[in-house]
């Protein structure tokens, strides 16, 4: 078995799913994948299975908004782990806001359940196939997702606070 | 070692041999003042405030509230200790709502009072928004010095409350504000 680099596991991942792949990078010497979203679920799920690699762990499910990319305002952001090999790796997907729905990875992982709740719940992000995507940490009745940037961080029933000393 | 014992000084009242007439406002209001059972609702770094202000240095028990009421349904004060989230908003309204009457209620710290440092989506812009608020503590923390003077402040308005305030038109009418029958 030849060592577990980076380099080798971008490659091997690469030899399987081609150009969906859109790019790989290290920074702090994680290896970084920005995959297609259709195959985000194929990607987690081959890491899973694969008999080299071992991901036995999903350390994080996340999303991320970047209102200023068109056609790529929410990414979905997977941390996954070896513990068997000690290796980390960052899985990322760009979504169009107009449309943002990946597939879940909770039939993979059981841990995602939470997670992608979580994430549903800041950022409005669909993960399809969920068991159960309601709200997890905001009140059932809020009716925005409170993360993405078009909506204030301050809570507008705020009543001591002068605008003018607040930058408001 | 000394042992010297304060009691509580008698309202003013009619004495004379064998009997002693008063006011019942002012009797059930010493009585009450001085044994007030207080239900902590605390959620955070207050919280941990209020514990010192429990603990022996600091001994709320010297005020007559030696006896924490972990149930609601036996507790005179509410006091609300720390941050309160918009999702925690209804279960402290429930909280107060399953107490007894007469009942009062103490906003301990910023985030009680106002939702403090956090003007954020997810937090109670004070707690004034779901219950009505008979003293506030400001601080953050406040000291447990700030605590135990809300507390007396909480003491004198029992002692002055007339028994019947409850039956007033003003009392309803403030219940009213906030959907409470
Ligand atoms: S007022 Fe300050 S100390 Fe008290 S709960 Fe809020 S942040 Fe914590």
């Amino acid at each position: 078995m030849s060592e577990l680099t980076n380099v080798y596991i971008a490659e091997k991942i690469r030899n399987q799913f081609g150009d969906a792949i859109l790019s790989a990078s290290e920074p702090y010497d994680m290896l970084t994948l920005v995959v297609n979203p259709s195959i985000a679920h194929g990607v987690i799920n081959w890491l899973k299975n694969d008999a080299e690699i071992k991901i036995q762990f999903l350390t994080d499910v996340c999303g991320a908004q970047f209102p200023e990319i068109e056609g790529q305002e929410f990414c979905v952001i997977y941390h996954l782990h070896s513990l068997t090999n000690n290796i980390r790796i960052r899985i990322k997907s760009f979504l169009p806001a107009s449309n943002p729905i990946i597939a879940t990875v909770t039939d993979l992982f059981e841990s995602a359940n939470w997670q992608e709740r979580e994430t549903y719940d800041f950022y409005g992000i669909i993960f399809e196939g969920h068991p159960n995507l309601t709200r997890i940490l905001n009140m059932d009745e809020m009716d925005y997702f409170p993360l993405r940037k078009e909506f204030p961080l301050e809570d507008g029933t705020r009543t001591d606070k002068e605008d003018k000393y607040f930058g408001r | 070692m000394s042992t010297e014992l304060t009691i509580t000084k008698a309202p003013a009242g009619l004495e004379g041999p064998g009997f002693f007439a008063t006011n019942i406002d002012k009797v059930v209001g010493l009585a009450r003042s001085n044994s007030i059972w207080p239900l902590p609702f605390a959620t955070s770094c207050c919280g941990i405030e209020f514990m010192a202000t429990m603990g022996s240095n600091y001994d709320l028990a010297r005020f007559g509230s030696e006896r924490m009421s972990f149930s609601p349904r036996q507790a005179d004060l509410l006091i609300v200790a720390g941050t309160i989230a918009k999702k925690m908003g209804p279960v402290l309204r429930q909280v107060y709502l399953q107490m007894a009457e007469p009942r009062w209620v103490i906003s301990v710290g910023a985030c009680a009072s106002t939702g403090g440092i956090f003007d954020t989506y997810s937090v109670l812009q004070g707690i004034d928004k779901v219950i009505p608020v008979d003293v506030y503590v400001p601080g953050c923390p406040p000291r447990p010095e700030q605590i135990i003077d809300g507390i007396m402040q909480i003491q004198e308005l029992v002692r002055n409350e007339p028994i019947r305030r409850r039956n007033t038109q003003e009392y309803k009418a403030l219940m009213q504000q906030y959907g409470i029958q």
